[in-house]
C-alpha cells in the first residue's frame, strides 16, 4: 500500500518534469553529444550527418598545433582580464560613492539598466557607428580637443580596446547594481560597531566593507567570466575578430571555423574545449554559490 | 551647520555623478535615436551633429524592406519561447520544489550546469541537425511511392513548414532559457508556505489540480520576472537566429544586418530598425524595472 502510494507519487514528479526533460533533451542534450562525436569526424559544410568521416584524434592534435586557435584562447583570457578588472573597479567605486539611499534612486538604477536589456547586435551596431573612422562622434569630439581622427576598429590594438570600452559601457552597471545591492544588505550593526570602535572612511571601506563582500564578488567574477566566453554578438558585429585576429575571441573562433571555413568537425573539437572550460567555471559557480543548498536536501 | 553644510554637498555630489553616469549610459542609445531620423548627408556632415532636419525616410525604408516580415517572426518565436518556458518550467520548479522522488538532485545540478552553453557551441549540431531533419524528411518523401506521386497538397511544402527555423528557435530559446527560470521559480516557490498545498491535497485535489489552481496562480510575481527574462533573450538572440532561419524566418537581429552591405553601411536604416528592435525591452525596463534587478541580484546577492 505505501509503496504503492510511493510509486504514483514518483510517477507523478516525473509526470510533471517530462517536458523539461524532452525540452532538454531535444534541445541541449543530443546537439551536445553531436557536437562531441563530431568532434572526431570530419564533416564539411551541406553534408550529411552519414557522410561524416571518422578521423579518430586527427581534430584534436591538430587543435594542440593551431596558432589561431591558441591565439583566440590568448585574446579571450586577455580581454577577460582587462574587463574584469575595469568593471570590477569602477562598479565598485560608484557602489560605494552611491551606497547611501538617495531620492530618485529607482529612477537611475532604471536607467543604468538599459544597457544590459538592449540587443547585443543593437550594442555592436552602436557603437562601431560611434566609432567609425570617419563619421565616428567619438573622433569628433576628440579633434574638438585636439586628439587626430584614429581608426579605431582598423588597427589592432585600437580595435581589441574599442571591444574594451564598449563591454564595459554595457556590463559595468550589471556589477554595480550587484555590489550596490550587496553593500546595502551587510548588517547594519557591524557597520555600527566599526563607526563606534572609531575606524575612518578608508579602514570601513577596505577592512570591513570589502571583505565582507567577498563571496558576492567571487560570484560576480564568475558570472562575468561565463558571460566573455559565451557572448560574441558585439564582437561580431563590431569587428568579426579582426583586424587580423586581434578581437577573435574563443566563441567567434568556433563560429568561423564552422560557418566561414565550413569545417564543422575540426570546429566541434574546439567547441568541446570551450564546453569544458564552461563547465570547470560552471563547476566553481557552484562551489561558491549554490542556489540549491538552502535546502540541506539537495 | 557644519555637518548639515557637509551633507548637502556630498548629496549634490552624489546626483551630479549620477547624472554623469546616466549619461553615459544612455547616450549611445540616444545617439541611435537622433541618428534614425539623418539623411546620409547629414549623417556624413560633422556639422549636424545635434541640430538637423529630421526626415522619416529612414524608417519608411525599414518599412517597405520586410519589416512586417521580421517582426512578425520575432514575436512568433519571442512569445512561443517565453510561453514555453513558463508552462515547462513552472511545472519542473514545482517537481523539483514540492514533491520527493529519486533523481531528484541530479535533475537539479544538472539545470544549473546546463545554462552555460554557449550559444556558438550549440549553432554547429543545431545546424547540422536542421539539415539533416529536412533532409530526413525529402528522403522519407522520395521512399514513399503514394507521398511521391502525390502533388495537391504537395508533401515537399509540407516537409519545409516542418523544418520551419522558427519551430528550431522556440525550441533552442526555450531550452536555454529553462535553466534560469526553473532556478528562479523554485526561489520563489520557496516563500510560498505548503498548508494551502497539503490542504487541498486532503480536499480531494489532484496534484494537477494544486499546480494549476493554487501553485501556478501563487507564482504569479515569480512567472513575470521569468517572462521577462526569457523575453528579452529570445528577442535579442542573433547568433542561432542567423545559423538557423532564411529569408522567410528571419527575425529582426538578423534582419538588421542585412543593412550592412559590401558597399556600405546604411547607417541611417541601420539606426531606425535599432530604434524599433529595442523599444519592447526598453519599455520592459520601464514598466518592470525593479523585477529585472530582483532577477539580476538573485543569483550573487542572497536576500
Amino acid at each position: 500500500m505505501s509503496s504503492s502510494f510511493k510509486i504514483r507519487q514518483i510517477r507523478i514528479a516525473y509526470l510533471f518534469l517530462l517536458p523539461a526533460i524532452i525540452v532538454f533533451t531535444l534541445g541541449l542534450v543530443v546537439p551536445l553529444i553531436n557536437t562531441f562525436e563530431l568532434s572526431f569526424n570530419r564533416l564539411s559544410m551541406g553534408s550529411r550527418w552519414s557522410d561524416r568521416d571518422y578521423v579518430g584524434l586527427d581534430n584534436y592534435e591538430r587543435m594542440i598545433e593551431d596558432d589561431h586557435v591558441r591565439s583566440s584562447v590568448g585574446v579571450t583570457l586577455r580581454f577577460a582580464a582587462i574587463v574584469l578588472v575595469a568593471e570590477l573597479v569602477i562598479g565598485m567605486g560608484l557602489a560605494l560613492l552611491l551606497e547611501k539611499p538617495i531620492k530618485g534612486a529607482a529612477v537611475f538604477r532604471t536607467i543604468f539598466i538599459l544597457p544590459l536589456m538592449v540587443s547585443p547586435v543593437a550594442v555592436g551596431l552602436i557603437w562601431r557607428y560611434l566609432l567609425d573612422g570617419r563619421i565616428g562622434l567619438i573622433n569628433h569630439y576628440l579633434g574638438q580637443i585636439g586628439i587626430p581622427a584614429q581608426t579605431w576598429l582598423g588597427d589592432p590594438n585600437l580595435a581589441f580596446f574599442s571591444i574594451v570600452i564598449t563591454d564595459i559601457w554595457q556590463w559595468t552597471p550589471f556589477i554595480f547594481i550587484i555590489l550596490l545591492a550587496g553593500l546595502q544588505a551587510l548588517p547594519a550593526e557591524v557597520l555600527e560597531a566599526s563607526r563606534i570602535d572609531g575606524a575612518n572612511w578608508w579602514q570601513m571601506t577596505f577592512l570591513i566593507k570589502v571583505p565582507m563582500l567577498r563571496s558576492i564578488l567571487l560570484v560576480t567574477v564568475l558570472m562575468r567570466l561565463i558571460d566573455v566566453f559565451r557572448a560574441l554578438e558585439v564582437i561580431f558585429i563590431m569587428t568579426f575578430g579582426g583586424p587580423g585576429r586581434s578581437t577573435q575571441v574563443m566563441s567567434l573562433h568556433i563560429y568561423k571555423t564552422a560557418f566561414t571555413s565550413q569545417t564543422l568537425g575540426y570546429a566541434s573539437t574546439i567547441a568541446v574545449v570551450l564546453m569544458f572550460i564552461m563547465l570547470v567555471l560552471s563547476l566553481f559557480l557552484l562551489l561558491f554559490s549554490n542556489p540549491l543548498k538552502e535546502r540541506a536536501d539537495f | 551647520m557644519n555637518s548639515i553644510k557637509g551633507l548637502n554637498r556630498s548629496t549634490v555630489l552624489q546626483y551630479a555623478v549620477l547624472i554623469f553616469l546616466a549619461l553615459i549610459a544612455l547616450g549611445p542609445i540616444i545617439v541611435m535615436f537622433l541618428t534614425s531620423f539623418k539623411t546620409q548627408v547629414d549623417i556624413m556632415s560633422s556639422e549636424s551633429m545635434w541640430v538637423f532636419q529630421p526626415t522619416f525616410d529612414n524608417y519608411t525604408h525599414v518599412f517597405e524592406n520586410k519589416f512586417d516580415l521580421f517582426l512578425r517572426n520575432s514575436i512568433i518565436v519571442s512569445l512561443a519561447s517565453t510561453l514555453l518556458s513558463l508552462l515547462v518550467a513552472g511545472m519542473a520548479a514545482y517537481a523539483l520544489s514540492r514533491l520527493e522522488f529519486p533523481g531528484r538532485s541530479p535533475i537539479a545540478y544538472f539545470t544549473l550546469i546546463i545554462r552555460m552553453v554557449p550559444p556558438a557551441v550549440l549553432a554547429i549540431p543545431i545546424f547540422i541537425l536542421w539539415l539533416n531533419w529536412e533532409l530526413f524528411l525529402f528522403d522519407l518523401i522520395d521512399a514513399t511511392p503514394f507521398l511521391y506521386e502525390m502533388e495537391n497538397p504537395d508533401p515537399y511544402l509540407f516537409a519545409e513548414s516542418l523544418v520551419d527555423g522558427r519551430i528550431g528557435l522556440t525550441l533552442f530559446y526555450t531550452a536555454l532559457n529553462l535553466p534560469f527560470a526553473i532556478w528562479l521559480l523554485i526561489g520563489f516557490l520557496r516563500q510560498i508556505p505548503t498548508e494551502i498545498e497539503e490542504a487541498a491535497i486532503v480536499d480531494g485535489c489532484s496534484q494537477w489540480q494544486v499546480f494549476t489552481r493554487i501553485i501556478f496562480p501563487l507564482m504569479r510575481p515569480g512567472l513575470a520576472v521569468a517572462a521577462i527574462f526569457t523575453f528579452r533573450i529570445s528577442w535579442n538572440e542573433f547568433l542561432l537566429a542567423l545559423v538557423l532561419t532564411d529569408r522567410n524566418t528571419r527575425t529582426l537581429p538578423v534582419g538588421i544586418t542585412l543593412f550592412l552591405t559590401e558597399q556600405g553601411v546604411q547607417w541611417g536604416r541601420i539606426m531606425a530598425m535599432g530604434t524599433l528592435i529595442v523599444i519592447p525591452p526598453l519599455v520592459l525596463t520601464f514598466v518592470a524595472a525593479r523585477q529585472i534587478i530582483a532577477g539580476m541580484t538573485a543569483g550573487a546577492v542572497k536576500g
